[in-house]
């Protein structure tokens, strides 16, 4: 059987004046890897054990700024750059509106990085294979006793002589800690094959889930079942009404809001002598007339209104509207031409709104006299 | 001999020693349960699934089950979450701002008031994400590149709500977990059976009680504290910004914040109080949860029942002076209107009430403080439901007033709140040590050194 390996030597003292006293005088010996041991914080304790202060507190400022930092970014990114959108007459960088949530990630960033900082790296937990686990020593000092220890590994570490000093002090107890040879043998090893596994296992069910619950189990049935509820959808049958339709007509007499009847139908020349155009030419209503021509009419008639059809045949070509007929037309005319329809081409009522049969009529006139310029215009 | 008049008493009465607290306070985990505790067990988790049962009601066929209607489209819901976080504050306040205050009479009941708090946030938690109609698209709440590619609103206070609630919780479970590792150590070392080694082993992380790491541990414990004590005023006050940056009368106030966190504290610890009486007599700990902390208690509750009193009076006194025919109507209305009885009872119970408490001898009588304990509650829950519903009931356009009237779904929800959060502060009491046994230890009597060598 393998010799047993002395971990530290540790003693137990009853009071906590005794314990400061310990700690002192185990600190003046000289020794560097010591430690005290009590069931709750002995004030004075850091002084004596000549601890340095704790440094805990920077980290928890450099997170808690940088939290800070990220959330404000992050809004103003996500708010003003990825998505803008006006949210009751907010700017995109709403800062006074950013600053509940820019202090709640503040808070919480700095808190949770003070308290994993502190396990993982000032006190190097979770670690439940220590040597001083499970010992005599360890039971006492949870309990009621306090307890000191000098590491084998001190420089100056000589059993019988930290013996003689404990002794000396008053001890109640002394007590060899040993290494548990099991732990020795697998401490630290944090790349063995079944925690790796598990690890494994865990970031892919966690993302598994989260992936497939938020992007695709919602938007399967029955997640989407307030899709599908008891309602009547237009077109379909209902047994409400005597006509057995689930629509509606609206009452006899009803006026669409913003419609305005047109009174000259099929009579275009008492509208060309009626109607008067009532935009005026400028770059907004020039710039909607040419969308809707480029639209509605460029096919049969061409980009430049000359009867130029893309139609290839497949509709008889219009004649050109540079002709001397169509200039002298009025605005009316053309307008009842548009709304009714003429010869082959159809009525475009439902598709171009007055307003913008009257913006396509000016860029028309526009046309016209582009193609047809006057010396005066050249200049 | 001179007498050192600034010398604290004892904060815990008799002189137990270390080993006696080390027992005494984790009996209730080793002991099997008795009667009373299952007795007790059974009613809260028959009113848990009596909640259940109606939270799955509401799920299945939506909130048309609930009594809300147009106007009153906040309801029990956003009434008991208000409650429910406001009792949740009085946790934070005993656990850290009470810890700044170096007030060592909160090493007793700190602890459980923490733990209320995550049981409280947690019951709260439920209301708004099953009041939004869909709570399997909660997740939505929170700002994920999905792939709608929308972003939630960062400047909606219901927004901030969520940051604020969520954060809340984490830093109030971290504070409470922390505070009980040195604990789980404790009941590892004490442990016989193997199971319950293995278990306090995992918790306790390995914790050693060792001083180079209380030092940081100390350091970390004052952070948290510093960090938790904004916290819970932001909480509070951005639960206010909910009602105060809408436009509604009766809600659009800036005595909101102050107001609703003064009212958060009165409430939560009327509920500390409440149960802290149950859990002292039925687990002997009469010398650790003292009557002068419970005394110390109905003093807080005194004077965050006279702010609470002061904001009910400014109030109107705002509506009057502000000139609005809008505003003053919703205050008459309030105090005279549909909902008086509402407002009465919230008057009562929260102004006249706790005057009481003035008296020494009331303070230190254990059934008038429970009984006053408990309309402190009733009273708060009446103040949230005058504030909410009372004001939508009667909003700007009258042909749409409506009065509210709460469906049995409502009830069985508001008692199923109830349910879950005492069926989890039972489950608590009976697995973790309810009293911190390291702060504990550290300040009975002859816990400190007394530095006779002169080395302070």
């Amino acid at each position: 059987m393998q010799e047993k390996v002395l971990y530290a030597m540790s003693a137990l003292f009853d009071t906590p004046d005794a314990i400061i006293q310990a700690a002192e005088s185990v600190q003046k010996a000289g020794y560097k890897k010591f430690d005290v041991n009590t069931p709750y914080p002995v004030h004075g304790m850091d002084n004596a054990m000549k601890l340095k202060p704790s440094t805990l507190g920077y980290f928890a400022f450099i997170i808690g700024i940088f939290g800070a930092i990220m959330a404000v970014a992050g809004m103003g990114y996500l708010t003003g750059v990825d998505y803008p959108n006006v949210m009751g007459g907010k700017p995109f960088f709403a800062l006074p509106a950013f600053i509940p949530i820019t202090f709640e990630v503040t808070v919480l960033s700095a808190s949770v990085a003070t308290v994993v900082i502190m396990i993982a790296f000032f006190f190097k937990l979770p670690n439940n294979s220590h040597p001083v686990h499970n010992t005599e020593y360890m039971k006492n000092v949870s309990d009621d006793k306090f307890g000191v220890l000098v590491e084998a590994k001190d420089a100056m570490f000589d059993a019988a002589k930290v013996e003689d000093l404990f002794r000396s002090l008053g001890a109640s107890r002394i007590i060899p800690i040993y290494y548990d040879l099991e732990d020795i043998r697998t401490v630290g090893n944090i790349f063995r094959p079944k925690f790796v596994l598990f690890l494994a296992i865990v970031v892919f069910v966690s993302a598994g889930l989260t992936y497939g619950v938020l992007n695709r189990l919602l938007f399967i049935p029955p997640f989407t079942w307030m899709v599908y509820q008891p309602r009547v959808n237009a077109q379909q049958k209902s047994n409400m009404f005597a006509d057995g339709s689930g629509m509606r007509n609206p009452v006899d007499g009803t006026v669409a809001r913003g419609w305005m009847p047109y009174r000259y139908s099929g009579k275009p020349d008492e509208a060309g002598l009626n109607l008067v155009n009532p935009l005026i030419p400028n770059t907004h209503t020039l710039d909607l007339g040419k969308k809707n021509f480029d639209v509605y009419c460029s096919p049969c008639h061409g980009y430049l209104a000359k009867g130029d059809s893309r139609l290839r045949g497949q509709f008889p070509n219009p004649p050109t509207l540079h002709s001397d007929k169509v200039r002298n037309w009025t605005d009316g005319r053309i307008y009842a031409v548009i709304t009714d329809g003429q010869n082959s081409m159809p009525s475009y009522s439902r598709l171009v709104s007055p307003s913008d049969r009257w913006a396509v009529i000016l860029y028309i006139r526009e046309l016209q006299r582009a193609l047809n310029a006057k010396q005066e215009d050249l200049k | 001999m001179s007498v050192d008049v600034l010398h604290e008493p004892s904060v815990i009465e008799g002189r137990p020693t270390f080993h006696e607290i080390n027992e005494h306070i984790t009996k209730p985990t080793e002991v099997r349960p008795d009667r009373k505790y299952m007795i007790a067990l059974a009613i809260t988790s028959s009113l848990l699934a009596l909640g259940a049962t109606c939270m799955i009601i509401t799920h299945w066929y939506g909130i048309g089950m609930w009594g809300n209607n147009n106007p009153v489209g906040w309801a029990f819901d956003i009434v008991n979450f208000v409650f429910w976080i406001g009792i949740g504050h009085a946790g934070t306040l005993i656990s850290a701002i009470l810890f700044l205050f170096r007030q060592k009479w909160r090493t007793g009941i700190a602890r459980f008031a923490e733990g209320m708090t995550i049981f409280a946030v947690m019951t709260a938690g439920i209301f708004p994400l099953m009041h939004v109609g869909r709570p399997w698209l909660d997740g939505w709440l929170f700002p994920y590149p999905n792939q709608n590619k929308l972003w939630v609103n960062f400047t909606s206070p219901l927004l901030w709500d969520v940051f604020a609630v969520s954060t809340y919780f984490t830093v109030s479970a971290i504070f409470w977990y922390m505070g009980l590792v040195p604990d789980f150590a404790s009941m590892r070392d004490r442990a016989t059976v193997k199971f319950k080694k293995v278990i306090y082993s995992i918790f306790s992380l390995g914790w050693r009680h060792s001083n180079r790491h209380w030092q940081h541990y100390e350091m970390m414990y004052l952070i948290l504290a510093g960090f938790a004590t904004p916290l819970v005023l932001s909480v509070h006050t951005i639960v206010s910004f909910d009602f105060a940056v809408s436009i509604l009368p009766g809600w659009h106030t800036t005595i909101f914040p102050p107001y609703f966190v003064a009212g958060a504290v009165f409430s939560g610890f009327a509920m500390v109080q409440n149960v802290l009486i149950f859990v002292r007599k039925i687990f002997n700990f009469e010398h650790i949860i003292t009557l002068d902390t419970l005394e110390k208690m109905n003093k807080i509750m005194l004077a965050t029942g006279m702010m609470v009193g002061y904001a009910y009076g400014m109030e109107f006194f705002i509506a009057w002076y502000s000139g609005s025919p809008m505003e003053m109507f919703v205050f008459v209305n309030r105090a005279f209107g549909n909902y008086a009885w509402a407002y009465w009872i919230m008057v009562s119970c929260n102004v006249i009430f706790p005057q009481f408490f003035w008296s020494r001898k009331i303070r230190r009588t254990i059934p008038l403080m429970f009984i006053i304990g408990v309309f402190v509650n009733v009273g708060m829950w009446f103040e949230r439901f005058v504030i909410i519903v009372s004001s939508l009931s009667r909003d700007f356009l009258p042909s749409s007033w409506a009065y509210y009237t709460p469906t049995f779904y409502d009830i069985g929800i508001l008692l199923g709140s109830f349910g879950l959060f005492f069926t989890l502060v039972l489950l608590f009491i009976k697995t973790l040590p309810v009293v911190s046994i390291a702060e504990v230890k550290a300040v009975i009597h002859g816990s400190q050194p007394t530095h006779k060598g002169g080395n302070h």
